[in-house]
């Protein structure tokens, strides 16, 4: 599903963030990746989404070098991937299930078939009755399950979150992750940017490390 | 996407715009009236113009040419000449003044009497004055019946006094082109306010537009909301320019037929037809678009989730 291959990573500012980075992840798996602060885990999830190139090498995502993609095709790009952001990235000025609805109305999809699907994420996430709220009247745990519901909406083959627990307890991390696993479960790869070890050790899935920009252990 | 979604979703996005800009009424209603103000200004420029242009239109009777006629002449050839040029299209009447009626109001009104006396005969020749029909009574109009009866046998001389026909017409010019370098001038502007409105819009919702991108949105799905906000400043500032024009139209139009009827005219002040008033609308409305546009299309392309 997503193979990095020499990856190297050097932003315009000369912070060298990946230094020939290889890994690869497949389909149907789920992966945390580790490390320090500035160990690189960023970067990688960025080249995975697009939000960044690579100065050298190639990032494939679903068998497709992400090299070939242009500009105009990003947004269909995206539309694959369920992103998680540590903080959350809401639109504080309209409910629940607009946000969550977001993805698909830029999809087109019909209002019908929204309203359906919207329900049935946040059902997911444990915030069915929450539709009319707005996101600063959650908790910071159910603003980041409401980022969850957004990310899964569009019923995306991979999932991807950088640092989703950061700013939670540890009972609520850990539901947070065992949302994520159970995603995972009904076949969509996942991978998660945390430098939460203890977490995952209880979780036990496979661990991508990371230091000074390049996978210490895969 | 089926054309019904892609309608519902241009409707919402139509009535979201309209919300926001709803939420925020007095900076609202501070952008319209600027696009309000500058689109009054050249419209009601246009009305004073056409006003004016309606006004002078029958100006034309005083546009008579006297046509000297050569003093060799038989009497009986003026009649003649008399007939063949009314029967002209661009001639509306003519009128003959006999060398007799001539000396006789010049004795009257000149003072010279005794000196005309002292005269064995009369000096001055026939004349016929001559007026142009409506059609032909613009500058170039008079300067081709001038020269056509100066052709004519026995014509002396033609005089017109087209100088200051010349010069109004020259004047209407002028101020045409000023309706039109100040509408081109404004229009600009309505643009470039529309323009940097939308640009300060886009700034304070740079962190939505990044989201938005995120998950997926193309510059054109992102842009969308901008453009349409565009559209309701425009048409606002149209209506507003509209009421503008016809409160001036309304404070002007007593004091303006007053003045006509001074000089015994029936002159009625006309304000913006409804037809002009849509085409002003549609044209407030179109740079509304056009300066939501250009900004949106360069602001929201700048923006890249980091």
């Amino acid at each position: 599903m997503i193979r990095f291959d020499q990856v190297h990573k050097r932003y315009t500012n000369g912070r060298e963030a990946l230094a020939g980075v290889s890994f690869v992840i497949d389909d149907g798996e789920m992966a945390f990746l580790t490390g320090h602060s500035g160990a690189g885990k960023s970067s990688v999830l960025k080249l995975i989404a697009l939000i960044e190139r690579p100065s050298r090498g190639q990032v494939f995502v679903g068998n497709q070098n992400t090299g070939g993609i242009h500009a105009r095709g990003i947004p269909q790009f995206r539309r694959q991937i369920g992103v998680v952001f540590q903080d959350h990235k809401l639109l504080h000025d309209r409910p629940v299930a607009d946000n969550v609805a977001l993805p698909l109305v830029i999809a087109g999809t019909p209002k019908r078939e929204i309203d359906k699907r919207v329900r049935a994420a946040l059902d997911q996430v444990g915030l069915l009755g929450k539709e009319k709220s707005r996101p600063l009247e959650l908790s910071a745990g159910e603003q980041q399950r409401v980022g969850i519901a957004r990310a899964i909406v569009g019923k995306p083959k991979l999932l991807i979150a950088d640092e989703p627990t950061g700013n939670l307890d540890p009972d609520l991390a850990l539901d947070i992750m065992q949302l994520f696993k159970r995603f995972n479960e009904v076949g969509v790869t996942v991978v998660i940017a945390t430098h939460d070890v203890h977490l995952i050790d209880r979780l036990g899935a496979r661990r991508i490390v990371m230091g000074e920009g390049r996978v210490t252990a895969a | 996407m089926s054309v019904q979604t892609w309608l519902a979703r241009h409707a919402q996005t139509l009535l979201g715009s309209l919300g926001r800009l709803v939420q925020q009424p007095v900076a609202s209603l501070m952008t319209m009236a600027v696009i309000a103000i500058a689109l009054a200004l050249p419209l009601f420029l246009n009305v004073f113009l056409q006003n004016t242009l309606a006004a002078t239109a029958n100006w034309n009777q005083t546009f008579d040419l006297s046509v000297y006629l050569d003093k060799k002449a038989a009497p009986s050839h003026t009649q003649v000449l008399a007939k063949q040029l009314h029967a002209r299209a661009d001639v509306a009447a003519v009128r003959v003044i006999t060398a007799d009626e001539a000396l006789t109001q010049f004795r009257a009104a000149s003072g010279f009497g005794n000196a005309l006396d002292a005269l064995d005969d009369n000096p001055l020749p026939d004349t016929l004055v001559v007026t142009p029909a409506v059609a032909a009574s613009t500058p170039e109009g008079l300067e081709t019946l001038k020269s056509a009866i100066a052709a004519l046998p026995d014509v002396q001389t033609v005089q017109v006094d087209t100088e200051w026909v010349k010069r109004l017409h020259a004047l209407m010019d002028i101020l045409r082109r000023v309706v039109w370098l100040t509408g081109a001038g404004l229009g600009l502007g309505v643009i470039l306010v529309v323009g940097n409105t939308i640009r300060l819009d886009i700034l304070n919702r740079r962190a939505e537009v990044e989201v938005m991108k995120l998950v997926g949105a193309t510059d054109g799905f992102a842009r969308r909301p901008f453009l349409y906000s565009g559209i309701w400043y425009g048409l606002g500032g149209g209506i507003g320019a509209w009421i503008l024009v016809a409160v001036a139209v309304g404070l002007l139009s007593k004091p303006v037929e007053r003045l006509a009827r001074l000089y015994g005219s029936e002159f009625h002040l006309r304000g913006l037809g409804f037809g002009s008033g849509i085409l002003v609308l549609g044209v407030a409305i179109g740079l509304g678009w056009l300066g939501s546009w250009l900004a949106a299309t360069r602001h929201i392309r700048a923006i890249e989730p980091t």
